[in-house]
């Protein structure tokens, strides 16, 4: 096909994000003077972003507990090959299921849970935040009230990576208010690690914690506690690589 | 992740995709149980390194034809009953997400299917193609077609509320 014959698969691949690099330009060169198709790839755009307006609510929505029993329900060998995984997996489970979560430390939880709400968010391609990069200054400020202290994305441009923007995940029920907010980060190879902050660290018997490193499958964690926050930065990343970035998150956090 | 909290970590774009796709959330949170049940039963079978996502998607693929195949229809659920919708939509984003859900209970699930994939769970077109079982052609046809018709249907929508505002 020439630059003055695009195909309709053309045009969706264009909306959708599926269209090769080199293919991008020519395409969207003919729409400037194609109006009528020009339109017809917005109505399509349009057409996404609803349907992630719809229904992105679902992926920050707690679990049911059955379809979390559900994944029990197995046969013997499944129960052998997974018992390593269970070992890891009690924390994820009590945050998942809400209120459920016995009374343990936020240290405990805290590396579990950053793992998963990187496994969950981080492949997202179009949608990995609710409020984009672009919007800082309204990020800072709306998480900041959600999570009830002051809280400001660090830039990790000096390491490599760029904010892409945040979003806010429900935590458990009990003790503080729950919210935990996530800011995410991409290098130029489109690696993306996620920042975990939630700001309910109890009475604090120390006020603040020595980096600590736990990988949950393929994911690695650094978490610390810093007053009454607890962040934990999330990557598939090496651990050389988390610990220079969590680094330089902390120093940001505390100059 | 491996085994079992890799299951788990798919659960909430199951729950997502299942929700658009059904309508009501009991029995979208059904059919994930189904296609979990199913996964564990059938866990042995799964390649280990190929995609866990669509291995699942396909698993709930088969599950959601098998449904649609009985004759009853699909019910969606009534007007007032979104109550998560509303925890973070404005009313004006409440009534449009409301028009959607109607405007995708009128999609022939195929073309629903195709949609909310690629729309909603952003799978590439061959991943599509590979979770629905069906050529690339057919994708492409499916999802051409999908949304010329969502778009009527939304135009529709608000056209019709246009012309009782007149009356």
């Amino acid at each position: 096909m020439t630059a003055n014959s695009v195909r309709d698969d053309e045009l969706h691949g264009l909306c959708d994000g599926r269209l090769a690099a080199t293919r991008r330009p020519e395409v969207e060169a003919w729409l400037t003077s194609h109006p009528h198709e020009a339109a017809q790839v917005e109505v399509w755009r349009a057409q996404n972003a609803l349907l992630h307006r719809a229904y992105d609510r679902v992926l920050i929505a707690p679990l049911p507990a059955r379809l979390l029993d559900a994944t029990k329900h197995s046969d013997r060998l499944l129960r052998m090959a997974a018992a390593l995984a269970w070992l890891a997996l009690g924390g994820i489970v009590g945050f998942l299921v809400r209120g459920e979560l016995p009374a343990a430390a936020l240290q405990a939880t805290l590396p579990r849970q950053a793992a998963l709400a990187h496994a969950v968010f981080s492949p997202e391609v179009r949608h990995p935040v609710e409020v984009d990069a672009t919007q800082e200054g309204h990020l800072a400020a709306w998480l900041s009230k959600r999570l009830g202290g002051k809280l400001k994305p660090p830039h990790l441009e000096a390491a490599g990576y760029t904010l892409l923007g945040g979003r806010l995940l429900t935590g458990e029920g009990g003790g503080g208010n729950g919210a935990v907010a996530q800011f995410m980060y991409q290098d130029a190879q489109g690696a993306r690690l996620t920042l975990y902050v939630r700001n309910d660290a109890s009475g604090s018997e120390a006020g603040a914690t020595a980096f600590r490193f736990s990988r949950e499958g393929n994911i690695g964690v650094f978490y610390w506690i810093d007053g009454p926050f607890g962040y934990a930065l999330a990557g598939n990343s090496e651990k050389a690589e988390l610990l220079r970035v969590a680094t330089i998150v902390y120093r940001q956090l505390n100059p | 992740m491996f085994g079992r909290d890799a299951i788990v970590s798919e659960i909430p774009r199951l729950r997502r995709y299942a929700q658009a796709l059904v309508g009501d959330a009991a029995r979208a949170d059904d059919l994930v149980q189904d296609t979990l049940e199913r996964a564990l039963s059938k866990w042995l079978l799964w390649r280990r390194g190929s995609d866990l996502r669509a291995w699942l998607f396909a698993i709930m693929h088969n599950l959601f034809v098998n449904q649609v195949r009985t004759p009853a229809r699909v019910e969606f659920r009534a007007d007032d009953a979104m109550p998560e919708a509303q925890t973070r939509a404005t009313q004006a984003d409440g009534l449009a997400l409301r028009d959607l859900e109607r405007a995708l209970a009128e999609l022939s699930a195929e073309q629903r299917e195709v949609l909310l994939l690629i729309g909603l769970e952003e799978f590439s077109y061959a991943e599509a193609s590979r979770a629905l079982g069906v050529p690339l052609g057919t994708v492409m046809s499916r999802l051409s077609r999908a949304r010329v018709r969502l778009k009527t249907l939304l135009d529709g929508q608000a056209g019709g509320a246009s012309v009782k505002l007149v009356k």
